[in-house]
């Protein structure tokens, strides 16, 4: 959520400076007033878009302030105020400046945590990115029931999320899933695929890219059909290996789309809550136990909550990503992309 | 499954024709405020789905008959669930129940917390001398009573009785020779000795109190899950599982479990009489003389299993006070638990329900009793509801091999040391 908080604020940032360049453009450039000059020209675009900024920072405002708030204070379920019936009890917690983060960040748990969440992410992205793009491009070609594959491909996108993870629990289950049946009747012995922390991890990585695969195949197959077939006929011409001609006419090509969907594709993994949540529930142990399961568990499942540790983590979550996603841009833009 | 339904099916209809006979006798003191009493009770119960719950629900609807206006929301919560959900509901007060079938741990929790109503004065409480000591104990907090005693319970080993003649074996007395008889179990009938849960520490109190451990001693205000009898139970559990004595899960524990014990895939489980009624509906178990009870396997140094049971409890904004307080004490009565007891073979709380010809009939409640009276007790302070999430996580990190029983108990201590502040 905080990621998307994130990314519509930068936007109204962007939209921000694009109506001053704007403004300077039209007007003089005198500083003083820039301002007063920028409002009597623009008042009525102001008026309009007040009521929109009005309601973002009201519904994304208000709670990332709050949650940066109460990250620096030690709230739990049993400081915070409750009124409940005839019992009133009045807030006691207390403002704790930056401990809650140095704690985190010097303690194993939340570094422990960050490397299984990167190794996560890169090899969910990773292996995403590699089978979209394969079968983005055998349902590019002329192949007989090419629109029944790409329906049949798309399927794990239109099942609600939390379906189809509990019906992979079904299949991972050790002595009754359909999977260690299979795998007994060919005489393998069964695989504790949730119940043993490696086969967990990489049960828990399949999942999540048997559901990931269907949007990159989509837009990866929508940026193959945007590129123009004349490039590739002149290739032939010229001799151009099938290698050849993916490496320097189908990659270059696809460059804006794949760039947008690994962006987005990471972050979405990064804060892949229900996969790890349904399957595992960040077990066993704490094998499987991503930022956002963990910063959920802090809040809602340990006992007393921890509202204070658990936001510390959300706010942490939120900087990586918004780091994540400045040093992306700024690889890309030196490499010659116009973002 | 079709086998399943049939049971509880007959199982709804003997609570039918228990509680038609009952309002018949029916002639005490809640008769009184009939017709004053109206609105809606909303109850979550948290008995296992699938076989306790129809009977809870049809006893809870009972009370419809002897106060016509009031209208009883019957909800069954997965007990996994219930402790967040509740506490997510009582703390915005939306959706809260007014009744709230509370665990004995749960419950000094809620109260700190301040979501229950005392319950001291009020209709919900009656005769309370009659309850028993032992499931007394977690409804009081701080010098106030914050919860009826419904059900209480304790654990033993459930084991099929048919494989155990198969194997020619004895009930296990203790773990070593619980070790011996799942291997004889294993090479005569290829089935598993035992199943334990490896996703509850529930089910490995049994075998810290084996050893002679506990997870805190209140007396001495210390900390000992990480002493070395804390130390040895974690082995003990480890060596069960690698030796194969025993199997486990990470996940899903409770439904595997059951799966495998009433398929007869497995020869014991240790379990409570909360499974009673969903065991006897096993294919196995359709002859109910199958399935055998006898006392946890003791560890080197005691045998005890821990004290548990349900209370019912009043939401603190509950809307409806008056009928929910009413509803507790007909939820709680001699009467009512007796039929339960009846129906379930769930232990009653009521001194007074033992003397009733359902429970004296009971098998499982004769088992029960002894084992109960002999369990052990936890402290009743707010943070024993939060003992066992941290201490799951690392009972389940030892059995799948990612830590050291030595390390596991250590780090459980260490959050136990900073939930309770200022323990030893």
């Amino acid at each position: 959520m905080a990621v998307h908080t994130s990314q519509s604020v930068a936007k109204a940032a962007d939209d921000d400076t694009v109506a001053r360049g704007r403004s300077r453009g039209t007007g003089t450039p005198t500083p003083p007033g820039r301002l007063r000059r920028a409002l009597s020209t623009h008042w009525y675009a102001w008026t309009m878009v007040a009521p929109v900024v009005v309601v973002i920072g009201v519904i994304i405002g208000y709670p990332l302030v709050r949650g940066i708030y109460l990250s620096m204070t030690d709230a739990n379920e049993r400081n915070v105020a409750r009124s409940i019936g005839v019992n009133h009890l009045p807030a006691t917690y207390e403002f704790v400046g930056l401990d809650n983060y140095t704690e985190a960040l010097t303690g194993e748990q939340f570094l422990g945590t960050l490397g299984w969440t990167l190794v996560w992410t890169v090899s969910c992205v990773t292996i995403t990115f590699c089978l979209g793009m394969a079968l983005a491009n055998i349902l590019n070609r002329r192949i007989a029931g090419r629109s029944a594959y790409r329906m049949a491909l798309i399927l794990p996108w239109a099942i609600p999320g939390f379906v189809s993870v509990f019906a992979w629990r079904f299949l991972y289950n050790e002595d009754r899933g359909l999977l260690n049946k299979i795998l007994s009747g060919g005489g393998i012995d069964g695989i504790p695929w949730l119940n043993d922390p490696t086969w967990a991890k990489f049960s828990v990585i399949a999942v999540n890219v048997w559901l990931g695969v269907p949007f990159m195949m989509v837009a990866l197959l929508g940026g193959l059909q945007s590129i123009p077939s004349e490039h590739y006929e002149a290739a032939e011409m010229d001799g151009a290996t099938a290698w050849q001609r993916f490496r320097h006419i189908t990659l270059p090509g696809l460059r804006p789309v794949s760039t947008t969907v690994i962006l987005l594709s990471t972050i979405w993994t990064f804060n892949m809550f229900p996969v790890i949540y349904l399957l595992t529930r960040g077990g066993p142990g704490e094998a499987t136990q991503i930022l956002v399961t963990q910063a959920y568990k802090f809040s809602f499942e340990i006992s007393p909550r921890d509202f204070a540790q658990s936001s510390t983590w959300g706010v942490l979550i939120l900087v990586l990503l918004l780091i994540f996603a400045a040093v992306y841009r700024r690889v890309l833009r030196t490499q010659g992309d116009d973002w | 499954m079709r086998r399943g339904i049939t049971a509880t099916a007959l199982v709804a209809a003997l609570a039918l024709a228990a509680t038609a006979c009952g309002s018949d006798n029916e002639s005490d003191g809640t008769g009184k405020s009939s017709g004053e009493l109206s609105g809606t009770v909303t109850w979550w119960d948290t008995s296992t789905a699938g076989s306790e719950d129809k009977v809870f629900k049809k006893i809870a609807e009972d009370f419809e008959k002897k106060h016509p206006k009031v209208d009883v929301k019957y909800v069954n919560v997965p007990f996994g669930d219930a402790q967040n959900k509740f506490k997510n509901a009582a703390q915005s007060g939306s959706d809260a129940p007014d009744v709230i079938r509370s665990e004995v741990a749960w419950t000094p929790e809620f109260a700190d917390l301040g979501y229950l109503a005392p319950l001291d004065g009020t209709t919900a409480l009656k005769n309370s001398d009659d309850f028993l000591k032992q499931a007394a104990a977690s409804t009081k907090y701080k010098d106030k009573t914050y919860a009826v005693p419904q059900v209480i319970d304790s654990m033993g080993i459930f084991y099929n009785k048919k494989i155990f003649k198969e194997a020619g074996v004895e009930v296990p007395k203790t773990v070593d020779e619980l070790k011996t008889v799942s291997k004889k179990i294993k090479d005569k009938t290829g089935k598993t000795g035992m199943y334990l849960r490896g996703d509850d520490a529930y089910w490995f109190l049994s075998f810290l109190y084996g050893e002679g451990g506990d997870m805190v001693d209140a007396s001495t205000k210390s900390v000992t899950i990480d002493n070395p009898a804390g130390v040895k139970a974690m082995k003990v559990v480890k060596d069960l599982v690698d030796s194969g004595a025993a199997k486990t899960d990470a996940t899903d524990g409770w439904e595997n479990m059951q799966a495998s014990f009433k398929d007869g895939k497995v020869a014991m489980m240790i379990n409570g009489p909360w499974a009673v009624a969903d065991t006897y509906a096993g294919k196995e178990f359709k002859d109910k003389a199958n399935l055998g009870i006898a006392p946890v396997p003791a560890g080197s140094a005691a045998q005890g299993a821990p004290q548990g049971g349900h209370n019912l409890a009043v939401y603190a904004g509950s809307k409806n006070l008056d009928a929910s307080y009413a509803f507790v004490d007909y939820m709680t009565s001699a009467e009512t638990q007796a039929k339960v007891t009846k129906e379930l073979s769930l232990l009653p709380t009521r001194t007074s329900a033992y003397a009733r010809q359902d429970v004296v009939d009971n098998e499982i409640v004769g088992f029960f009793k002894p084992v109960v009276e002999t369990a052990v007790e936890r402290p009743w302070i707010p943070e024993t509801g939060s003992l066992f999430a941290p201490l799951v996580t690392e009972y389940t990190k030892v059995l799948t091999g990612q830590a050291t029983p030595e390390k596991a108990t250590k780090t459980t201590g260490d959050s136990y040391r900073k939930l309770l502040k200022g323990w030893k």
